[in-house]
C-alpha cells in the first residue's frame, strides 16, 4: 500500500459517521458580525501560505521542468557544455509516445484489477462477521485483521519477497516435502498475484476499519424494525448494511485506485531478486528511472504531470459518477 | 535498487540516504570571500563519500591540519548520489569534495560537477597505473579526481569442491565453459556460476577485458558508441550459450537465494572483484577458508588481461570556493602512507596508489587465511588492468542492461542476449542524441 489512504483515514472516519447516525449536533452558527468580517481570512493564512510553499511552488516548478529540457553541445564536457532550453510541449509529446510508460499504466491497472475487487471484497465480509451479534472476540479478530497495516510497505514488501524466493521460503519447503507443485512466483501472471497479495495483506485491514466503522454507525433500532419483519442475518447485510455504507465503500474504492497507479513500494523491494522485472514496471517507476537514474528530470516531470493529471481525471469522474449513484438511491 | 553492487556501497545505502538531510546545510557554510584561502580560522570542507567509517579517516587529517577541517558526509553509491550531485550543483551548493565511481565521472564532468584540479595533483600521475590516470583524464589534458579505489576482477572458487569433483582452475573462458559443464556433471543440482542481469556492472567490467571500448571520443571531438561492438559481443555470447545450455546458472546476485546458493556449495565459484571477500564474508560465512582466487580466465591463451567492476575516485566539485584545500586533502587521502593504511583499515578499500597495493599495508582477508598470497596476486591482477572506456550516460546503458538481459536470462536463450545487447546500444545512442551530444555508433 502506499500512504495515500493513510492519509484520508481521519477525514474517512468522520464521513459516513456524521452521515449515517445523522445525529450530528444541530448547532447553528450565529451571523458573523460586521466587524470581524476579515477574521476568516487571516484564519486562513498559515494554511494558504504552507499551501503555496509545500504544495503550489513545487507543483509550478514541476510544470516549468516539464516545458524545458537539457541541451548538450559538442561532447558535452566541461563548463557551459549543457544549457538549459525551452522544449514546449516536447516532453509531453516523448510521454504520449512513450509505448513504456503506457505499459506501466497498463500494467497498473491489471494490478489494480486483482487488487481492489479482492482487498474491498475482504474487508467488506471482514467487517460485516465483525459486526454481526454473535462474533466473539471481535477486538482481538479486529486488531489482527489490521495489524498488518502497521507493517511499513518496504518490509511487507521484503518479507513477502523472501517468502516468494523457492531455495529460502518455508511455504516452498513444506511444497517440496509433500510433494506438491512449485510455482514459479516471479514469472508472467504470477507476478501480478504476487504484488497483489502483498497489497491485499497489507491493506484489508485499513478498509476493513473503514468499513467496520460505518456499520457501528448504523443505529441498532433499523436492524429490530428489520427482524420483526423477519428479515435473517443475511438479509440484513445484503439488504440494510451494505446500501448504507455504501459511501465508505466508494471512498475505499476511491482511495485504492488511487493506491493502484501509484504502485511503487513493492515492485521496486522485489526487483533486485528476479530477472523478470522491467525499470519501468508501474508508473512510478518509470519517473523514479527517469528522475533518479537517467539524471532526465524534465522527461520525468511530465510524466509526472500527466500522471497526477490522470489520477485527477479519473478520481473526478468517479466521484461524480458515485454522486450520482448515491443521490439516485436516496431519492 | 539498481545500484552500483560494492562491498563498500551495499552497506551504505541506507546510511547515506539518512544522511540527505544534513549536507545542503553543510556545504553553505563556506563564506564568499574567501577565494584566497588565506582568511581566518579553519576552511571547512565538506566530503560526500559513501564508504563505511570513511570519517575516521578524515579525522586523522583533520589531526594534522588545523587549519582545513573535512566534514564527512555519508550518500548513497551508484546512479543516486550522481542525480544528487547534479542536482546540488544546479542549487549552487554541491560538496566540496566528492568519491566518484569511474563510470560517473564523464556524467558529472558533464554537468559541470567536477573542477579540473590539474594544477593542483598533475604530478600525482606517477602514483597510479597508466590505466587508472587516464580513466580521471578522460585522455584529456585535465584532471577531474584522484583515483581511490580499484576492483580488478579475479576468479573466484570453492578449493574443497573443485579437487572433490576433480575440477580444474580455468585458465581461458574455453577452459571455463568446460569446467561449467564438468561441473554440472559432477553435481547435477549445482551451477559454477551464474550470469546476473542486476549486475550491469560485472558485465561492463568482462566486456572491458574482452577489448569492448564502450564510449570513445573521436579525433573530431565526437562520442562514438560502441556497446555492441566486437568484443563485448563475444562476451554476450559466451554467457548466452552458456545459460541456454544450462550450465550457468541464471539467478540475480545479491538475493538471499543467492547468498544461499554461495554459502550451501551449489554455486561453486564467483567472477568478481577485489573486494569479494567483504562479501563472501556475509553472504556465505559457513564457507570460510574454503574459497581461493585465481586471475580471471583469458581469451587467449597466453594472455594477461583483466577488466574491473567498481572502483572510485576523489574528486573537487566546481562549486567549491577552496578548490586548493579540497585537492590538498583529494591528494593526501589517496597518497600518503598513513591515509592508504587508514583507507585498508577502516573503509576497508583497495587502495588504487600502487604502494597503497604492497604487502606491508594490506594483510591477508582472514575469510582468505588459506591464501596467503592473496594481496600479492592480487597486486599482479591489477597491473594488468585493461583500461575503460565510460560515456555522460552510464546509468541509461545499465538500466538498458538490466531489462534486456532480465528478458534474457530469464528465457534462457543465446539469441536474445545479443538482441539485448543491440537494445542496450540503441538506447544509449538514442538517449545521448536526445541530449544533443555530438555522437555516432561505432
Amino acid at each position: 500500500m502506499t500512504s495515500a489512504p493513510l492519509k484520508g483515514s481521519d477525514r474517512v472516519e468522520v464521513g459516513p459517521l456524521a452521515d449515517g447516525t445523522g445525529t450530528a449536533p444541530s448547532v447553528r452558527p450565529s451571523r458573523p458580525r460586521r466587524r470581524g468580517r476579515s477574521a476568516p481570512y487571516w484564519f486562513l493564512v498559515p494554511t494558504l501560505v504552507l499551501f503555496a510553499a509545500f504544495t503550489l511552488v513545487p507543483i509550478g516548478y514541476a510544470i516549468w521542468l516539464s516545458l524545458h529540457k537539457v541541451k548538450v553541445k559538442g561532447i558535452g564536457l566541461g563548463k557551459g557544455a549543457r544549457s538549459e532550453v525551452w522544449n514546449g510541449l516536447g516532453n509531453y509529446v516523448d510521454v504520449l509516445h512513450n509505448s513504456e510508460f503506457g505499459h506501466s499504466v497498463l500494467r497498473a491497472f491489471g494490478y489494480g484489477l486483482i487488487v481492489i475487487p479482492t482487498m474491498l471484497g475482504l474487508a467488506l465480509v471482514f467487517a460485516l462477521m465483525l459486526d454481526t451479534p454473535k462474533a466473539r472476540s471481535a477486538p482481538f479478530a479486529r486488531l489482527m485483521i489490521f495489524l498488518p497495516y502497521a507493517v511499513p510497505g518496504i518490509i511487507a514488501a521484503l518479507m513477502w519477497g523472501f517468502l516468494y524466493l523457492p531455495t529460502v521460503s518455508p511455504f516452498y519447503y513444506l511444497l517440496d516435502k509433500f510433494g506438491l507443485p512449485q510455482p514459479d512466483l516471479f514469472n508472467g501472471g504470477n507476478l501480478y498475484l504476487s504484488f497483489a497479495n502483498i497489497a491485499v495483506w497489507g491493506g484489508t485491514g485499513f478498509n476493513m476499519i473503514v468499513i467496520y466503522t460505518a456499520l457501528r454507525a448504523i443505529p441498532p433500532d433499523i436492524y429490530e424494525a428489520a427482524r420483526i419483519d423477519g428479515a435473517s442475518n443475511l438479509k440484513i447485510a445484503l439488504r440494510i448494511k451494505i446500501p448504507i455504507v455504501m459511501p465508505s465503500l466508494v471512498l475505499t474504492f476511491f482511495f485504492s485506485v488511487i493506491a493502484t497507479l501509484q504502485v511503487f513500494t513493492e515492485p521496486m523491494a522485489l526487483k533486485p531478486l528476479t530477472n523478470n522485472l522491467q525499470s519501468t514496471w508501474s508508473p512510478l517507476m518509470a519517473i523514479y528511472d527517469s528522475a533518479f537514474l537517467k539524471s532526465d528530470i524534465y522527461g520525468a516531470s511530465a510524466t509526472a504531470v500527466v500522471l497526477a493529471l490522470a489520477t485527477f481525471v479519473l478520481s473526478f469522474t468517479l466521484l461524480r459518477i458515485s454522486d450520482r449513484y448515491t443521490r439516485e438511491d436516496r431519492a | 535498487m539498481s545500484i552500483h553492487r560494492h562491498q563498500i556501497s551495499r552497506r551504505s545505502i541506507l546510511a547515506g540516504a539518512a544522511a540527505l538531510g544534513l549536507t545542503s546545510t553543510l556545504a553553505a557554510c563556506g563564506g564568499s570571500d574567501d577565494d584566497s584561502g588565506e582568511s581566518s580560522g579553519p576552511v571547512k570542507l565538506t566530503y560526500w563519500s559513501w564508504a563505511p567509517n570513511m570519517e575516521k579517516v578524515a579525522a586523522i587529517w583533520n589531526k594534522k591540519n588545523p587549519d582545513i577541517t573535512v566534514t564527512v558526509s555519508k550518500q548513497a553509491s551508484g546512479g543516486e548520489i550522481v542525480s544528487k550531485l547534479i542536482t546540488a550543483k544546479k542549487a549552487g551548493n554541491a560538496p566540496d569534495l566528492i568519491q566518484v565511481e569511474y563510470q560517473s565521472l564523464p556524467t558529472l564532468v558533464s554537468n559541470d560537477v567536477l573542477a579540473d584540479i590539474s594544477k593542483y595533483v598533475g604530478d600525482v600521475k606517477s602514483e597510479f597505473s597508466e590505466g587508472l590516470w587516464h580513466m580521471v583524464t578522460l585522455g584529456t589534458d585535465a584532471v577531474y579526481s584522484v583515483p581511490q579505489d580499484s576492483a580488478p576482477l579475479m576468479f573466484y572458487y570453492r578449493e574443497d569442491l573443485f579437487k572433490k569433483h576433480g575440477l580444474s582452475v580455468p585458465k581461458t573462458w574455453t577452459e571455463f565453459a568446460e569446467v561449467a559443464r564438468a561441473a554440472k556433471k559432477a553435481v547435477p543440482d549445482a551451477y559454477l556460476t551464474t550470469f546476473s542481469s542486476n549486475d550491469p556492472g560485472l558485465f561492463a567490467g568482462l566486456a572491458q577485458q574482452a577489448g569492448g571500448k564502450w564510449w570513445t571520443v573521436d579525433g573530431g571531438g565526437k562520442w562514438s558508441v560502441g556497446i555492441d561492438d566486437a568484443g563485448t559481443k563475444k562476451v554476450a555470447e559466451f554467457w548466452g550459450g552458456l545459460v541456454q545450455e544450462g550450465v550457468i546458472d541464471n539467478q540475480p546476485m545479491y538475493t538471499p537465494a543467492w547468498n544461499q546458493a554461495l554459502n550451501k556449495g551449489t554455486h561453486l565459484a564467483w567472477v568478481s572483484a577485489v573486494w569479494a571477500p567483504g562479501v563472501l564474508i556475509s553472504s556465505a560465512p559457513d564457507t570460510k577458508g574454503k574459497w581461493r582466487m585465481a586471475p580471471l580466465p583469458q581469451w587467449k591463451s597466453g594472455d594477461n588481461i583483466t577488466g574491473s567492476w567498481g572502483g572510485s575516485s576523489t574528486g573537487v566539485s566546481s562549486d567549491s570556493k577552496h578548490a586548493e584545500a579540497a585537492a590538498k586533502f583529494a591528494r593526501w587521502i589517496n597518497t600518503d602512507p598513513e591515509a592508504l593504511a587508514a583507507l585498508v583499515k577502516y573503509p576497508a578499500v583497495y587502495p588504487a596508489a600502487t604502494k597503497g597495493q604492497s604487502v606491508d599495508i594490506l594483510t591477508t582477508p582472514e575469510f582468505f587465511s588459506n591464501q596467503k598470497d592473496f594481496y600479492s596476486t592480487a597486486a599482479t591482477i591489477a597491473a594488468t588492468t585493461a583500461p575503460s572506456a565510460w560515456g555522460p550516460n552510464v546509468q541509461t546503458a545499465y538500466t538498458a542492461f538490466q531489462d534486456g538481459f532480465g528478458s534474457a536470462t530469464k528465457a534462457k536463450k543465446e539469441a536474445q542476449f545479443l538482441s539485448a545487447l543491440a537494445t542496450m546500444q540503441s538506447k544509449t545512442f538514442d538517449d545521448m542524441k536526445k541530449q544533443g551530444f555530438e555522437v555516432t555508433e561505432a
